[in-house]
Formats: structure tokens, sequence, C-alpha cells
């Protein structure tokens, strides 16, 4: 499942109801997970918000490509991807992946995976408000 | 006949618009098109391209009808 949320979301409880829901009792033995989220600081400066942007249409489409690939490099059982876009504070979540399998080689590495492709292609801006001004980040940093 | 156009984040804020239809006649590639619409702007970071939501080079082709988005390097996750 794929989803971009403009309103708060709490990761861990997003975990456990799709958990329940995906019905895969018994068949899951592995379940890994990254939740990304918002700094006060960046570059030495203190950042009090920032507003995420996103190409609608592009964003889902490139996410779904991600997952597709995924599932056809490891097993996976289900995935789950959680994007907030528009005003956030800091300590918000801001990217949830996870991703079931019965093995945790194939878990480690899709979540992985997934996390670092959408880092690089998924179409999403981030601008920080610093006091009185605002500054676009001008790139990610590599993961690797 | 015209094709669609969107700027995204800074690239927004720097031509002062989110959209526009723009005459496709006499332009072939993603990057004639982009020559036409940031005239006259100053852009020294690095742009994308996209043809209907799918990453695009400078030399891509455009036809009538596609929606062409310039933006800066993505930051999401």
């Amino acid at each position: 499942m794929i989803k971009i949320t403009e309103s708060a979301f709490d990761p861990w409880h997003e975990l456990s109801v799709f958990q329940r829901e995906m019905r895969r009792d018994g068949e899951f033995g592995a379940c890994a997970n990254f939740v990304g989220t918002m700094r006060d600081n960046n570059e030495g400066d203190q950042v009090g918000g920032m507003t995420l942007e996103h190409y609608p249409g592009m964003t889902e489409k490139h996410l779904e490509k991600i997952v597709l690939e995924a599932k056809q490099t490891w097993n996976l059982l289900e995935t789950l991807v959680i994007h907030r876009v528009g005003d956030l504070l800091p300590n918000d979540p801001i990217v949830l992946v996870a991703v079931w399998s019965a093995h945790r080689k194939d878990s480690f590495e899709a979540c992985r995976f997934i996390m670092e492709v959408l880092k690089s292609k998924a179409p999403f801006w981030k601008k920080e408000t610093l006091g009185e001004k605002n500054r676009w980040v001008e790139k990610n940093t590599s993961g690797y | 006949m015209t094709i669609k156009v969107l700027y995204f984040a800074s690239l927004k804020e720097l031509l002062g618009r989110s959209e526009e239809l723009v005459n496709h006649e006499g332009l072939n590639t993603v990057e004639d098109v982009w020559k036409l619409v940031s005239a006259g702007h100053d852009v020294s970071q690095q742009v994308l391209y996209s043809i209907n939501q799918e990453y695009a080079s400078a030399d891509s082709l455009i036809k009538a009808g596609d929606e062409v988005a310039f933006f800066p390097p993505v930051t999401g996750g």
C-alpha cells in the first residue's frame, strides 16, 4: 500500500494496523521498517518547520514503480509506504517504509532499496523555515 | 497545438508560475521548451525534466498534448 498524506501520522500505529489487516499471520517471519523524522536543525541552523511539496500523480506512479521493482527483486509478502506532504513541525514523521517477508534478508534489503530510491527519484521537495526566512533543501545526502 | 508545462519547488518560485500551456510549434525537445520558458531568468541550479510524469533527458522529444515538468533535484524522505 502506498499513501501520501497531508495530515500527521503515527508510523507505529499505521504499522500495527496494517500488519493486523494484511492477514498474513503465520506467513511472515520478518518485518523491516524505516521511519524518517523531521529534525529541528540542518546545516548548523535551527529549523522551526518545513513544507513538503510534491508532484501529484508522478509521486504515486514512481513509488509504485519502486515497490514493484523491489517485489521483482526480493521475495516479499507485503509493503507499506507512507509519505507526508504539506506543513510539518520538528519531530513529525515524514516517511514510513515497511516490508514483510518470510526471511530477514528480503525485508532488510528491500526496505533499504525502497528508501534509497525514494530519496533519489520520488518527486518531493523540502522547504525549511528558519525564523523569518525560508530555504529550499538543495539535495539529499547519500544513504550509503 | 499545445503542451502543458508544470514547475515545482524553487523553479516555480523563480519563474513565478506553477503551470501554463505552451504552443509547441517549432519546439522539438524538452530542452527547447526549457529555453523558451526560462528565457530572461538566471537559472544557476540543476534542472530535472519529465514528460508525462516520467523522467526525461534534455534531448527527449515532445509532442502535442504532453505534460512536461521542470523541477530541481528531489529531496523527499
